[in-house]
């Protein structure tokens, strides 16, 4: 018998994750504690100064299924570096991993840089695109998303796009406006209903 | 070692459409969900260390100038993956309200009072063992608008990461017997009595210290499977 089965026998037959739970209104001081003075883990800031790759800013705000801005959200994002990798050690400034609260008017954003394209299932690439986790108050169990970027010629290819509907394609990539900003908006029910991934 | 992510597993979760839950009916997707396929995306997290964590960012009753009111605990566990095997050094974060049921947030309206010397706001890394520990005071319930006589049963909420997005959850950790348990839809939410009771911590003689604090034992068990076990004999 295997170490792993004695460990889960001993812990008896109840043994298996921990359910999630709701992360609630009242998260702010904790997790992004910048109004509170107190030091934050990890900010919209994902890449600093210096760290390779192109820069871009992506913009946002979260919609509940009125239409009604969604003012106590939680969004963390995760991606690859500009050449697709991640974890990369000696990448100063740049941790891959960034985490927003959701201001007054339901707005969110991140400055980072764009992720390479990486390796996909069964030798596909995968265009270039983050990871998503929404947390809010009504929400039992994250969100997972993720964002692509328009006018990227890897999304036709994508399998992971592949696999939403054609219609449903849309809520998946951020369209970049005037500005050079990336919007993309986060609807969690109804109308223009963000394609979200059972992880 | 690389870590496999069996589906069936998330069936201990609740499901976003719990209408009982208020908050959920405008806020639950409404489409069913996409399969994801676990590529390197998912398969990989954040890893931090001790840049972000402090020493004494693991008690939560020496923040301030002086002690928090309340009964102090000892709230530690071990966090493990699906195997049962320790997850070393990841993040644990928690937050909570007060011994009177109040959040320092600023849209808390709960007239109990703040307690000047508590936040309620603690970060630790795991040691090599999947261990951590918090040292807090117990905190109270409190009313809440989702139904009539809506009240929480006490709870600490904690936020984990393990070792890749795949591994991310957010719970609720509550204690033994509390007479709320019944009248909580965020509780009930998971409908899967034996996931339920995970989310309860133990008291522990054994983590309780004598004339100082009461110790309760909360391990959380986080999604990944070891993806090439040791092959077991099989009768076939």
């Amino acid at each position: 018998m295997t170490t792993e089965t004695q460990a889960r026998q001993a812990a008896g037959p109840d043994f298996g994750i921990t359910p999630s739970q709701t992360i609630g209104p009242f998260f702010a001081y904790a997790l992004t504690p910048r109004a509170y003075g107190g030091p934050e883990l990890a900010t919209e800031q994902v890449a600093g100064e210096g760290v390779e790759g192109e820069r871009i800013r992506i913009e946002g705000h979260v919609y509940d299924g009125d239409g009604a801005v969604v003012i106590d959200a939680m969004i963390e994002i995760w991606q690859a570096d500009a050449r697709g990798r991640f974890n990369t050690s000696g990448n100063a400034g740049f941790s891959g991993f960034g985490r927003a609260e959701a201001t007054a008017e339901g707005g969110f954003h991140f400055e980072t840089i764009r992720p390479g394209a990486i390796e996909g299932p069964g030798g596909t690439m995968q265009a270039p695109h983050l990871s998503v986790s929404v947390f809010a108050r009504g929400i039992l169990v994250r969100l997972a998303t993720r964002i692509y970027f328009e006018g990227e010629p890897g999304n036709a290819a994508d399998p992971v796009l592949a696999l939403v509907p054609a219609e449903r394609r849309e809520t998946l990539i951020a369209k970049r406006d005037e500005n050079g900003v990336y919007r993309f908006d986060i609807r969690l029910q109804g109308e223009g209903e963000t394609a979200f991934f059972a992880a | 070692m690389s870590l496999i992510y069996p589906r069936d597993s998330l069936k201990a979760h609740p499901l976003n459409a719990t209408p009982a839950y208020g908050s959920t009916v405008k806020r639950a997707p409404s489409k069913p969900l996409i399969l994801l396929p676990h590529t390197l995306s998912e398969t990989t997290g954040p890893v931090f260390g001790h840049t972000g964590v402090a020493a004494g960012d693991s008690d939560l009753t020496r923040q301030h100038q002086g002690e928090p009111l309340g009964e102090r605990i000892i709230v530690s566990g071990r966090v493990l993956d699906e195997d049962g095997r320790p997850v070393p050094h990841t993040l644990v974060e928690i937050w909570q309200a007060n011994a009177g049921g109040r959040y320092v947030h600023v849209r808390d309206q709960h007239p109990a009072p703040l307690d000047p010397n508590f936040t309620g706001a603690g970060r630790a890394l795991t040691d090599a063992e999947g261990r951590y520990r918090f040292v807090t005071i117990k905190p109270g319930a409190y009313p809440w608008r989702n139904h009539h006589n809506a009240w929480r049963p006490a709870h600490i909420h904690f936020s984990l990461f393990g070792p890749s997005f795949l591994s991310r959850v957010i719970t609720q950790m509550y204690f033994p017997g509390d007479p709320l348990f019944k009248y909580d839809p965020i509780f009930q939410s998971v409908t899967d009595e034996r996931a339920r009771e995970r989310l309860i911590s133990r008291f522990d003689l054994g983590t309780t210290e004598p004339e100082w604090a009461l110790g309760y034992t909360f391990d959380i068990v986080l999604r990944g499977r070891n993806a090439t076990p040791v092959e077991e004999p099989h009768d076939h």
